[in-house]
């Protein structure tokens, strides 16, 4: 493959296109497919061909208002349909070249104005099945254009240069981590892909493997010249199947097309993907857990260093990175380090995908600036709380995370503000909670959450999280006492500081930030034996005594 | 050193030959246990013993290490599914929308707890710890099938189908 034939191939999916009057295309994505997506797009399919009218018809990943869905839109007019249903297709047929469906059609400009589409930018574009259609929208150009024109220092440059930082959550130094790799000494060096998106009510990472698969595969490539290594691994969850699916198909249409393989651009680059399938454990989120899991191994995390940047799969320097940060690469090496530092606040930069579910109105997936309030997140973009209910807490950060409240929603959306309000930024999961979520209880959640998938290798965590779960049931209950809550704190900071690993040293996250800005609900369950929300179940006091 | 040869196959059961494939793709490396276990799980349904026993052997792994392996990941099960299983995502958001209900009303229909299958092997009640599905929260699968914004009435009404059929 050549730049010149990756133009042709560009040219003729153009071409192909330019036949068509209109495009419709087809969210496909788990929100849209679980509700009959697969059987409207058929119906188009028969509906067009029964019109006579000259109409694509394209499957494509998510679209990002999931709870509109199923959603269709119609091109070039950018007509966007919500909540189709197989039985519309022949008006929306019918409609191609009049005026639009009008019962059908939604505006989501709220939704769509605040946000900035980098990593997202073909997902509801591109049939994500076809490797042309990506190559159609620039792609694989970064990965030709690093080989060709860039020295494998100046990707590195590059990329250290849009002060990009580790998307899986704990920001870390993009170009600073790819350096260290490739200075590591050794001739042989790994690419792993992190898609083991274990945090629960987090879905980013599945999309954009679902949904453009060869963005992950592009910006593994091009890492992989980078640092000076010729193998990678995908470790996805088996829990999404479509997304192995997705990319193993992937995989094979980057080799047909000489993408992935041997002499890659005609070049002496050669640099191959396998996919991992994980098996349910949260724990192998942890880079060095991960790692054990690819080697067939139970997945229990080493103390580190050395880190895996010097000694990683089978004792070799690899380099571990997140869905979302592999899906940036290529565009930061298409449009310049600069480009993408001139996105986001001081020191976090470019954009953030966010999954944004719980009580919220649009429900689905956002791409947003660094900076941006929460405020303008959860009431703009979101829609705010439905049902008349009053706004609570969002939870980011998953089970690292916690509770942010109302009070400090004007704060703009960055890696260190989020930790300075005792959350994280975590992978990227936005859980909206209103006035009848009881925060002790959510607390509880995500403790019982953390204490069954403890690998148990330390103490600290294994026993830790199982005595806080306890606690935390107690509080819920009524049946605790002060003293409780004073050893219930005390053992969060055990549990934080003492754990060997991630998992560990955040589990405490959502009780600490919970007791932080909701402590008046604590005490009100263990003082007067009430829940202010209505969600716990006290035990009767006479059973107390 | 001697040229490893690795174990017959337990059976004709044609299903050892694709666990096999899977094992002979990956040159019967150590690293290939949990490729070769999923293979295992998604043509069998399940892990027994003799097929951890068959895969710990074929691919010079202890078995000790093979079965700490199969036990380590929530993945993996050691019991036949029933012919049916209705899963209730426990991710958070499903959480937050109440799954709790669901999860407790289903328990309560089939007389089994999560993770157990009725006595008839006819339902599966399981949980998971999130399909990605969470826009569309709670979200239950009724043998794979994604079912969005589920409610109570719902699924008693998918296990009342599978029951009577």
């Amino acid at each position: 493959m050549t730049v010149e034939e990756l133009e042709q191939i560009a040219e003729s999916v153009r071409l192909e296109n330019a036949k068509y009057d209109h495009e419709i295309h087809v969210c496909m994505d788990l929100a849209c497919a679980s509700q009959g997506a697969d059987k409207l797009r058929d119906e188009l399919v028969k509906a067009a061909g029964a019109a006579g009218k000259n109409v694509l018809v394209r499957r494509t990943g998510c679209m990002g208002p999931c709870s509109s869905g199923p959603l269709v839109r119609v091109d070039p007019e950018e007509t966007l349909y919500a909540h189709v249903k197989a039985k519309h297709a022949e008006a929306i047929v019918a409609s191609l070249g009049n005026l639009p469906v009008p019962e059908l059609q939604c505006d989501l400009s709220n939704h769509f104005d605040k946000q900035v589409r980098v990593v997202l930018e073909n997902a509801g574009h591109i049939d994500p099945e076809k490797i042309d259609e990506y190559i159609a929208c620039e792609g694989y150009k970064a990965l030709m254009t690093a080989l060709i024109e860039m020295t494998p220092a100046g990707v590195i440059h590059r990329i250290t240069e849009s002060r990009l930082r580790g998307r899986g959550g704990g920001g870390y130094p993009t170009g600073l981590k790819w350096s260290t790799v490739a200075k590591a000494s050794g001739d042989q060096k790994y690419i792993v892909c992190n898609g083991d998106e274990g945090d629960p009510g987090a879905f980013m990472d599945r999309s954009v493997m679902e949904g453009d698969p060869h963005r992950v595969i592009e910006g593994m490539a091009i890492a992989a010249y980078g640092v000076g290594a010729n193998k990678g691994f995908i470790y996805v969850r088996a829990e999404y199947p479509v997304a192995v699916a997705r990319l193993t198909m992937a995989i094979r249409e980057a080799r047909r097309r000489g993408l992935l393989g041997s002499n890659i651009g005609g070049t002496t680059f050669n640099f191959d993907v396998e996919i991992r399938l994980g098996a349910g454990a949260f724990v192998c989120g942890e880079e060095t857990a991960l790692l054990a899991s690819i080697e067939g191994r139970r997945g229990t995390p080493k103390p580190r260093p050395p880190y895996p940047a010097v000694s990683g799969l089978w004792g070799k320097p690899t380099l571990i990175n997140n869905v979302e940060t592999y899906a940036n690469i290529a565009p930061i090496i298409r449009n310049g380090g600069k480009w993408f530092a001139d996105m986001g606040s001081e020191r976090s930069k470019g954009t953030k995908v966010f999954a944004l579910t719980g009580k919220i109105t649009n429900t689905g997936l956002v791409e947003v600036p660094m900076g941006i309030k929460l405020r303008e997140i959860i009431e703009e973009i979101g829609g705010g709380v439905p049902d008349g209910h009053t706004f609570k807490a969002v939870q980011t950060g998953g089970p690292s995370g916690g509770c942010i409240p109302a009070e400090m929603l004007d704060v703009g959306v960055s890696y260190d503000a989020l930790m300075a309000m005792g959350s994280i930024m975590g992978s990227g999961g936005m859980i909206v909670m209103d006035d009848t979520s009881c925060m002790v209880n959510v607390a509880r959640f995500f403790i019982e959450f953390c204490m069954t998938e403890s690998c148990g290798k330390c103490i600290p965590c294994r026993a830790g999280t199982a005595q806080m779960h306890t606690l935390l049931s107690k509080i819920c209950n009524g049946t605790a006492s002060m003293d409780d809550l004073e050893l219930l704190e005390d053992l969060c900071s055990t549990v934080k500081e003492a754990s060997l690993c991630g998992l560990g040293q955040t589990a405490p996250n959502p009780v600490l930030s919970t007791l932080k800005y909701f402590r008046n609900e604590y005490i009100e369950h263990i003082v007067h034996k009430r829940c202010p929300a209505g969600v716990c179940t006290m035990k009767p006091q006479e059973v107390l005594a | 050193m001697p040229a490893f040869t690795p174990p017959p196959l337990p059976s004709d059961d044609k299903r050892w030959k694709i666990v096999n494939g899977t094992m002979r793709k990956n040159g019967f490396a150590r690293h290939a246990l949990i490729e070769t276990l999923h293979t295992v799980q998604s043509s069998f349904g399940y892990l027994d013993d003799d097929a951890i026993r068959f895969v710990a052997r074929s691919l010079r792994v202890p078995l000790s290490q093979a079965y700490g392996v199969v036990t380590f990941y929530h993945y993996f099960s050691l019991k036949p599914p029933g012919k049916h299983t209705v899963t209730v995502c426990a991710g958070t958001a499903c959480y937050i929308k109440g799954a709790d209900a669901l999860i407790a009303a289903a328990e309560k229909r089939l007389g089994v707890a999560q993770g157990q299958t009725t006595k008839d092997g006819n339902i599966s009640l399981m949980t998971a710890r999130c399909v990605g599905a969470c826009s569309r929260a709670p979200v239950v699968l009724c043998d794979g099938e994604v079912a969005g914004e589920a409610s109570v009435e719902q699924v008693l009404e998918q296990l009342e189908r599978w029951t009577v059929e």
